[in-house]
């Protein structure tokens, strides 16, 4: 077979010790779209930046399009047609989509920027790529699904003909993450070859062609997506089997633990996200809120947990109004969060595992049985979190930004259910972590469920809601549009179409969703 | 105090005001190139104070008051790459660094003064020279204009100029828009191989060639002299007004305006019978009070405007 790209024996150890690719070999053919899955933490993200020039390799050779490249810089690689998105964007949010694509290769017109000309080569290009975007729009205007198109042409403008797109669906929604899709199909008819990180087995295998499997800084294996399927893949990421559906057990749900009634929410653009929601949660029961991002969860999420002020409504958490308090109140309450960003709400990256960890108690009288801070429990308390946890470190001293995204996310859920919450705010829980880890904070989140707490889960990922639901609703314009009694009796099709609000029900106002 | 009222009125009013005005509105534009590249320059004061003591020495030395204003723009530079190779290279904090700046601007020019003046205060000693004034052909005979706009001296000109050329500069070319990219993300620009470093070094030496301006024009542009510390705060000042002008050059013009008729009206309240230190105290209260005002207007329209959409639901109630 051709290969395009071909990289052998890469070795790559961080400053601080860790081993993030052990010998790997990786090549990709002409014209493929090429899978690379793996584990958090698996060396996916490490492999591809020294592709991109971002990191050098200890050791191991690339060779594309038949030559060794020394690919010391972006630069390098962006000369000899390499591309990548970033798992984070890197866009400039206050300028033009059209500023955007062409920053760095400006046209000019005598000393003038050629405004005019950016945006033709913008829309020249959309329309070469099938990436229909409003050059004249400003980045921090449009949303997350335009970003990323944006992100592509930026590459594309470059001349990218291999294009590395690292887990670009994480942030999609299921249509976004469709019209992406079709937008590859056609990047690739045309003759470029794509590399596509991504933990959604199901993304992979409509996807790709090939899949390479990585695990903790391996080389795995190589097949074609064709001949493999989603459990043999994650059979080869995790090296067992993971149980990809998980069942709900029943409920009789108790008292509400959570009354959200008539909550508005105005920015302050004047815009009200937030239209008079209510509802409820009773203990022992999981509520879902289904919706495309952007509907005013965000917004709904940080009200409830102390994050904002609501402009009118009221909030009672285990029976305690928690109407405007701050977070501190809340959580005395009883509410747990795990916040959507979890490397702003969820942790300090500075700090280590153990710090993070106590960052809501470290003022207990466990923690401080006399005057001061009694470290011997704090690193009690540590060890015994990442093992029930199964947190991978080196040490419970590791600071958390030296982790993989999926081993971050579990610190925030070792902290928020040791805490014994009576009821857990959980929003997008498991985006970009991996399918073990996915399945590991699915099972947490049905064990407190059974134990008596309620949970809000607000979710993205129809598959999450869907499956870990034992109500749910739907939020579309700062609304919730839909509610249904019973999670296993709704199809995906219908959902969808609540969610893009095409439908509504009727609900009486005040009693939605209890 | 129909005199005083008379006085305000008066064109040689206006005319001291756009006087005042000029070594504001460079620091304030030398602010806003920096700020918007992503790096505070606290250090304008002494970038400023450095270019009015080398304007002054130069100009003496070499009987040239050309000579003395590229003396004071180059040690403007100077001190924004010092200012850039600490905070930049050696990634100390920027706001730290610039206060080092200053210090150092102000005892170094004391000091220096010292040694080639031979006096800790004013350099009267020394025979400096000032920047020629121009006077505008046409307009100089038009009356009110005339006695206003014609017969400053060339930096004030060069000030208007520069305001024009910030704004062109910063929102009409590539290296603007580079600029704001550094500014607002530098992992945006860096992604696209901007160099992120070299686009702040840029931006600073910007900053420190405005600030030199700003400061020839304190000891060459009326007065023929260095008195230590003659920068009192400008370079301060110039940054309030940036802020003022919400990091925009338009609206940093019109602050920096502001801020000078505040300057020029204490001048001329100093002949009433007012203790003058409380005089002069006035454009600094103004600038206290001008950016308190600003912040509540802004807390208030988020207000307003949180209101006016809760209306609607008054309304269905
Ligand atoms: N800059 C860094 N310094 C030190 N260690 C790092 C750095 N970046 C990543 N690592 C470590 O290297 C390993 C591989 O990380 P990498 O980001 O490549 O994983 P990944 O497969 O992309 O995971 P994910 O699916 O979570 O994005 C992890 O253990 C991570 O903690
Ligand atoms: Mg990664």
């Amino acid at each position: 077979m051709d290969v395009l790209l071909e990289m052998k024996g890469i070795e790559k150890i961080y400053p601080n010790g860790v081993v993030a690719n052990q010998g790997v070999d990786f090549s990709v053919a002409p014209g493929e779209i090429h899978a690379l899955v793996g584990e958090n933490g698996a060396g996916k993200t490490t492999l591809m930046k020294i592709l991109f020039g971002l990191e050098q390799p200890e050791g191991g050779t690339i060779t594309y399009k038949g030559k060794p490249l020394h690919i010391a810089s972006p630069h390098v690689a962006i000369a000899n047609g390499i591309g990548m998105v970033h798992q984070h964007f890197m866009l400039v949010p206050s300028l033009s989509i059209a500023e955007n694509v062409v920053l760095g290769l400006e046209p000019k017109r005598g000393l003038s920027f050629d405004w005019k000309t950016a945006v033709s080569q913008t829309e020249e290009l959309a329309a070469r790529y099938n990436l229909p975007v409003n050059p004249t729009a400003r980045v921090q205007d449009i949303p997350v699904g335009m970003r990323q198109k944006v992100e592509i042409l930026k590459a594309l403008m470059r001349g990218a003909e291999l294009l590395v797109l690292d887990e670009p669906t994480a942030v999609l929604t299921p249509q976004e993450t469709t019209e992406l899709f079709a937008a590859l199909k056609k990047l690739k008819s045309q003759g470029h070859t794509i590399i596509f990180i991504s933990h959604k087995l199901r993304e992979v295998k409509e996807i790709s062609d090939r899949v390479t499997v990585m695990r903790a800084g391996r080389l795995i294996g190589v097949t074609d997506t064709a001949t493999a399927t989603e459990r043999d893949i994650s059979r080869m990421m995790v090296g067992r089997d993971v149980v990809l559906h998980v069942d709900k057990p029943p409920t009789t749900p108790g008292d509400a633990v959570l009354r959200v009634e008539g909550v508005r929410y105005v920015a302050d653009t004047g815009k009200e996200v937030v239209k008079g929601v209510s509802f409820e949660v009773r203990a022992g029961e999981v509520l879902g809120i289904a919706g495309v991002e952007g509907n005013g969860q965000r917004e709904l999420v940080e009200i409830l947990t102390g994050l904002r002020k609501p402009s009118a409504g009221r909030v009672i958490a285990a029976g305690k109004n928690v109407t405007g308090k701050d977070c501190r109140a809340v959580r005395q309450a009883g509410v747990g969060h795990i916040p959507e960003d979890r490397m702003t709400h969820g942790v300090a990256g500075l700090g280590t595992i153990e710090e993070n960890l106590i960052a809501d108690r470290y003022d207990s009288k466990a923690l401080n049985p006399r005057f001061l801070l009694s470290l011997k429990s704090v690193s009690e308390l540590g060890k015994k979190l990442v093992k029930e946890f199964d947190i991978r470190t080196q040490s419970p001293k590791t600071p958390v930004k030296m982790l993989s995204g999926g081993n971050i996310q579990k610190v925030v859920v070792a902290r928020e259910f040791s805490a014994n919450p009576k009821l857990i705010v959980a929003n997008q829980p498991t985006r970009g972590v991996d399918v073990g880890a996915t399945e590991f904070i699915h099972k947490k989140l049905l064990e407190n469920c059974a134990e008596g707490a309620g949970v809000l889960l607000i979710s993205a990922d129809l598959n999450e809601v869907m499956s870990l639901s034992h109500r749910l609703a739907v939020m579309y314009g700062g609304e919730i549009v839909a509610v249904f009694p019973n999670a296993d009796e709704v199809t995906e099709e219908e959902l969808g179409l609540y969610m893009l609000g095409v439908k509504r029900m009727k609900l009486a106002a005040g009693s939605e969703a209890s | 105090m129909s005199e005083m009222l008379q006085a305000i009125f008066s064109t040689s009013f206006a005319y001291s005001v756009l006087r005042v005005t000029t070594p504001l509105l460079f620091a304030a534009l030398g602010g806003l190139v920096s700020d918007l590249a992503g790096v505070i320059n606290i250090g304008l004061e002494g970038m400023m104070l450095a270019g009015a003591f080398a304007g002054v020495v130069v100009s003496a030395f070499t009987h040239s008051a050309f000579l003395g204003l590229v003396a004071a723009v180059a040690s403007g530079v100077l001190m924004a790459l010092i200012l850039g190779y600490f905070s930049l290279k050696l990634k100390t904090d920027i706001i730290l660094a610039g206060i080092a700046l200053n210090l150092f601007a102000s005892g170094g020019t004391v000091f220096l003064l010292y040694l080639v003046a031979h006096d800790k205060g004013v350099s009267t000693s020394l025979a400096s020279k000032v920047l020629p004034q121009v006077t505008i052909p046409i307009l100089d005979k038009i009356p009110v204009l005339g006695p206003i706009f014609s017969g400053h001296n060339v930096l004030v000109y060069v000030a208007m100029i520069a305001a024009v050329v910030v704004w062109y500069y910063l929102y009409r070319t590539p290296a603007g828009l580079r600029l704001r990219a550094v500014g607002e993300n530098p992992n945006a620009a860096d992604s696209v191989g901007i160099s992120v470093h070299r686009v702040q070094f840029t931006a600073l030496i910007i900053s420190g060639i405005l600030s030199g301006f700003g400061g020839a024009h304190l000891s060459m542009g009326y007065v023929s002299w260095f008195a230590r510390d003659m920068t009192a705060g400008r370079g301060f000042i110039g940054l309030a007004a940036e802020a003022l002008g919400g990091r925009t050059p338009v609206g940093t013009v019109l602050a920096s305006v502001f801020f000078g008729i505040a300057d020029a009206l204490s001048n001329y309240l100093q002949s009433l019978s007012i203790p003058s230190e409380f005089i002069q105290a006035v454009p600094y209260a103004l600038t206290v009070i001008a950016l308190a005002v600003y912040a509540r207007q802004q807390t208030r329209k988020r207000a307003r405007l949180a209101k006016l959409s809760q209306n609607p639901e008054k309304k269905a109630a």
